[in-house]
């Protein structure tokens, strides 16, 4: 436009004038208002400093007494080098530094620990302030290296490009903690199974959007992928394919610490008693054979609560899941259970009578699943378990965090659950399988968690939300385009001030310019509506 | 860009009031995937017969030949490149090695594919056309197999067809049964509409469409190239309409050299390009950088900044669509240009005392329809035939009674009453495509392709047989309001490929089941082959999508 202008001085004035307002609008996105999710606080300032890739860098405070590195923010500023600067490559910039050129972002931690993993109680809070020359970023807790990475992450956002290519940053304060510690993203990789770069991919993505939780739903009726050194029939016959189909050991350590470099959380789900299929194929006498008439019908139902080798068998399993999977919660399901298999299978009729069951079996339900609870807790894990598990038992005590999945007033049922003193993660309004644009970004944006009667106390138990994307008719060819960037609209409803982001017309430009900033990261995230990016997404 | 967006927080609204009714999913039988005893041939051919009798191929014995009779030939480079093209796909990207005569072939091997154009003509250099004959013939035994078509576009076909017989045998060994088909479209117009207005699709993206499309048999790209957002097409003549109506004037456009090789991208694969330059409405991009073509609306007396249609009482205007249209009927080379002429709104017309001014003068009274007519009818159409081309209009432009060529074709795409419409205008005895039932923007949860198979083309109210044979075909839309190189590709396959079987495929083809297993593998396929076409159902492929 600016040559344009030049070359045609008549409509000068006009167009200065147009072009000014766009650079205002196109700063203001470009600056504070543009980071997605939105921070707590936010200071901006019209005050830029240009940043030269040549002349910028990452450290660390100096005066810390312990050694002056650590690997996950080593990793981290090295990803975010190329996120800040992308195209560029180290080669013979002869330039010569004035030292005003130079910027540094320097970090600082006040507990400098590098190992362990991010956990539901590691904060996240973090300072930011840029200003000439350099910025510092303060993560002030135990976890604080490990959770840095929201903080550059931010950074990351607040840097922007004129329309010559030179990078900027304005002057900026900035304190931001998340509204909920738990944002989570669920994929299931069951229904279909996703190749472990398509997980990577998706880990990559949930950092941009500050989400900490992967919610791995492993397994379910239709296949195991989940390779067992203790059951490896369990994959070997339950996996669509024995070998290609299927997570090793070490695809899942990988997977593992792709996400703790990321500060996200690996949460397993093993799903029983429903929802066990495929189990079934690589562990006999696991599931209740179901009978018709008086003989066995050949089919198979729940995993059976009646027998003794069915605990040992959890246990052992379990056991492995807790040494395999370092997060101290364990995703135990019990969802949909269907009882027309229990109750046409005599011996289970029988065991029902010696426990004094009756006809009800959501006893039984609630029998198996009060095993399995204790069984992970004496393995040191807190379980989850779906709403379900909750509405058909009685006593509630031994439950910890309960999800909320199913549609209608989810919001009563977040209040039932709190009421009965257990922890809540929410997920009813956010089932992403639904595709737009019916269902679009705007309808997971207006979702307000904490909307229900209730005490202070009572509301800090709702610890998060969780996105879901179940996985029947998403795979590895549709999954990021489903996922991104509706996603990110919950992910800004569980980081930021919901006073703040509660207008969707002002969450639109913002978040087109965030799903602009994943095409530039290579992330495949489709369109809120008409319009375009500055760089479109190159299909690989 | 305002208005834009005030126009999308009300889609928005609709959009979530919608969404909360649409949690009912229609209940289907469920489909259970049982071996379809045509394998996963998709679309399914007209005459089709498969023995017991298995041959092997081999990467590094078999190959495809022209037949000695065929009419073209090594120079046919069409066909050379289609060879190349499918050995690959056959042989997953196998290196082909030197073929070794002395290597002994097995009783039960395939060596070779013979391809055997029958006519003198074989239509080689040429592009594809409505009339083009697509038919051909299989001839699976050992030790050869020959194809045999009157020209290149059944020769393309009947490659397709033979790499869709070939599959892995619990070795892995590459089969092919020893089969007999006789092949040939039901419909002569079988199409894709993408949109390259509301969102920008890089080249890279169209080819690889175009890729699928011959995969599914698929003969027509309907490009619309232009509308509101942004007009990416570059003009020779009129280079400021991109310059200023494009997203970006160089990352967003569609150079001369970019158009071209789409065209020819399509040729190799036997699909036509048809490009359309809707008018008078969907032009705001257009006044961008062509002054005085949109007619200024008014706010009271005075003009109000804003643009409405295009201006159909200039002279300047019709001097402007000759050149237009002159330049786009010498770049590409299809008989037909879509014209548009969908959805005009009125209000700008009506509010412009010019406009008003003219309608008087020519006796129209308050009926703007008349005004439309008077520029489709009166002028545009003329100039279009001036340049020797048929043209193909969206179905308002016959609603509003504009008088019309006979060889007009009608794209008829309103939803409702799509079957009247069809008796009407193949009454009126116009040719006509069929759309509206094949929206593939809309999308829901489930097998919506189920809904898309059912459809029946020649299904309308009191058809005769005349009215039925100027039915040519359908096409399936892709409008780009949310669609964008991230999401088109699953977003369209293999929902798309039900389509493809019913304007392919006999009309009794309507076994349910039988599609769903043969579509299943065929998804597969694609997903082998490198597209992200997305599941149907909970399953999984040998070869899942790598292309992460």
């Amino acid at each position: 436009m600016k040559v344009m202008c030049s070359v045609n001085p008549g409509h000068c004035t006009l167009i200065k004038y147009i072009f000014l307002l766009l650079i205002i609008i196109h700063l203001g996105l470009n600056t504070a208002e543009s980071v997605w999710p939105l921070p707590q606080i936010v200071i901006p300032s019209p005050e830029r400093y240009q940043l030269k890739p040549q002349s910028f860098s990452f450290g660390y405070r100096r005066n810390l007494d312990t050694k002056h590195s650590c690997s996950v923010l080593d990793a981290a500023f090295k990803r975010y080098f190329s996120i800040l600067f992308p195209g560029y490559t180290y080669g013979n910039d002869t330039l010569q530094l004035s030292e005003n050129e130079v910027f540094t972002l320097t970090i600082s931690l006040d507990h400098h620990d590098c190992q362990g993993y991010p956990n539901q109680d590691s904060s996240e809070r973090y300072k930011l302030s840029v200003f000439a020359g350099q910025a510092s970023l303060n993560a002030e807790t135990v976890w604080g290296s490990l959770r840095a990475s929201t903080g550059l992450e931010t950074f990351s956002q607040l840097v922007y490009q004129d329309d010559f290519g030179s990078y900027y940053v304005n002057k900026t304060e900035i304190e931001d903690y998340p509204q909920f510690n738990y944002r989570g993203i669920l994929l299931d990789t069951s229904r279909h199974y996703l190749p472990v770069q398509a997980i990577l991919k998706t880990l990559d993505a949930m950092a941009y959007s500050k989400f900490n939780v992967f919610h791995w739903h492993l397994v379910d009726d239709p296949s195991f992928p989940y390779q067992s050194q203790k059951f490896p029939d369990l994959s070997n016959k339950g996996a669509f394919h024995p070998v290609t189909h299927i997570y090793t050991q070490s695809d899942v350590r990988r997977v593992i610490s792709y996400a703790r470099m990321r500060g996200i959380r690996v949460l397993p789900e093993f799903d029983s008693p429903g929802h066990t299929k495929s189990w079934g194929k690589g562990q006999s006498e696991l599931l209740t054979s179901c009978y018709r008439g008086g003989t066995p019908s050949g089919t198979f139902g729940p995993v059976n609560p009646t027998l003794p080798s069915t605990y040992q068998f959890m246990a052992s399993l379990l056991k492995e899941v807790a040494s395999v999977f370092p997060d101290p919660y364990i995703h135990l399901g019990g969802d949909e259970v269907d009882f027309s298999c229990w109750r046409s299978n005599p011996y289970i009729r029988a065991f029902m009578r010696k426990m004094g069951f009756g006809l009800d079996f959501s006893k039984l339900e609630a029998f198996y699943i009060e095993k399995i609870v204790n069984i992970t807790s004496v393995l040191r894990k807190t379980s989850i378990v779906w709403q379900d598990v909750f509405d058909y038992h009685e006593r509630r005590k031994f439950l910890s965090v309960v999800e909320v999945w199913k549609q209608g007033c989810y919001l009563c049922e977040v209040r039932r659950v709190v009421k009965a003193g257990l922890r809540v993660i929410l997920a009813s309004p956010w089932y992403l399988d639904q595709p737009g644009p019916t269902h679009n970004w705007a309808r997971y944006y207006n979702v307000w968690p904490l909307a229900f009667k209730g005490t202070e106390k009572q509301k800090s138990l709702v610890i998060g939300g969780e996105v879901c994307l179940w996985g029947e008719y998403v795979d590895a060819t549709n999954l990021s385009p489903r996922l991104w960037p509706r996603a990110s609209a919950a992910a800004e409803r569980l980081w930021s001030n919901e006073r703040q982001t509660s207008c969707v017309e002002r969450a639109f430009p913002r978040l087109q310019e965030f799903r602009c900033k994943l095409l530039r990261r290579g992330i495949q995230a489709e369109p809120l509506y008409v319009g375009h990016c500055k760089h479109e997404y190159q299909s690989g | 860009m305002n208005s834009l967006l005030g126009f999308t927080f009300i889609l928005l609204a609709l959009g979530s009031c919608r969404g909360l009714q649409d949690n009912d999913v229609d209940e289907e039988p469920e489909l259970v995937f049982q071996p379809s005893k045509y394998g996963s041939l998709w679309p399914l051919p007209q005459n089709v017969q498969i023995s017991d009798v298995s041959l092997k191929l081999s990467s590094s014995s078999f190959s495809i030949t022209d037949a000695k009779e065929s009419g073209a030939g090594a120079s046919c480079g069409l066909l050379q490149l289609a060879y190349k093209r499918y050995y690959e796909y056959i042989f997953g990207g196998a290196k082909k090695q030197k073929v070794n005569r002395n290597a002994r072939a097995g009783p039960t091997d395939l060596l070779e594919l013979q391809v055997w154009i029958t006519s003198p003509d074989s239509e080689c250099d040429g592009y594809p056309s409505v009339s083009s004959d697509e038919s051909y013939e299989l001839t699976v035994d050992q030790p050869i197999a020959v194809l045999k078509a009157p020209k290149v576009w059944g020769a393309l076909h009947g490659l397709e067809t033979f790499s869709q017989l070939v599959y892995e045998d619990e070795y892995g060994t590459k089969t092919i049964n020893s089969t007999v088909i006789s092949d040939f479209p039901r419909f002569p117009h079988r199409g894709i509409l993408l949109d390259t207005s509301r969102h920008f699709l890089p080249v890279k993206v169209i080819l690889t469409n175009l890729e699928i499309m011959a995969m599914n048999k698929f003969n027509v790209f309907h490009w619309h190239i232009v509308d509101d957002p942004s007009f990416p097409y570059l003009s020779r003549t009129f280079p400021n309409l991109s310059q200023k109506g494009a997203y970006h004037p160089y990352t967003h456009v569609y150079t001369p050299a970019d158009v071209k090789m789409v065209i020819e991208f399509a040729r190799l694969r036997g699909i036509r390009v048809v490009s359309e330059f809707d008018t008078p409405g969907h032009t705001q991009s257009w006044g961008k950088g062509q002054t005085d073509l949109l007619t200024p609306c008014y706010s009271g007396s005075t003009p109000s900044g804003t643009f409405g249609p295009v201006n159909p009482i200039l002279n300047s205007t019709y001097e402007f669509m000759t050149q237009f249209f002159k330049e786009i009927s010498e770049v590409f080379p299809d008989a037909y240009i879509h014209l548009g002429g969908d959805e005009v709104s009125f209000a700008c017309w009506q509010s412009n005392p010019d406009i008003q001014k003219f309608m008087e003068q020519q006796g129209f009274g308050k009926d703007y329809r008349k005004l439309e007519s008077f520029y489709i009818q009166n002028r545009l159409l003329d100039i279009v035939a001036a340049t020797n081309k048929g043209y193909i209009i969206w179905q308002e432009v016959f609603d509003n009674g504009v008088k019309l060529k006979p060889d007009t074709v009608v794209h008829v795409w309103i939803g409702s009453g799509s079957n009247s419409e069809i008796s009407k205008v193949t009454a009126a005895g116009y040719t006509t495509i069929l759309s509206a039932p094949w929206y593939l923007d809309y999308i829901s949860i489930g097998q919506d392709w189920l809904n898309y198979y059912k459809v029946e083309p020649l299904n309308f109210n009191a058809g005769t047989e005349e009215q039925k044979k100027l039915v040519i075909g359908g096409e399936a839309c892709m409008w780009g309001e949310y669609v964008d190189a991230t999401n088109l590709t699953p977003r369209l396959w293999p929902r798309a490929s039900a389509v493809a079987e019913r304007l392919w495929s006999a009309k009794e083809v309507t076994d349910t089941g039988d599609a769903f297993s043969r579509l299943s593998l065929h998804r597969c396929r694609l997903v082998e082959r490198g597209i992200p076409a997305e599941p149907l159902t909970p399953s999984f492929c040998l070869h899942e999508y790598k292309g992460i």
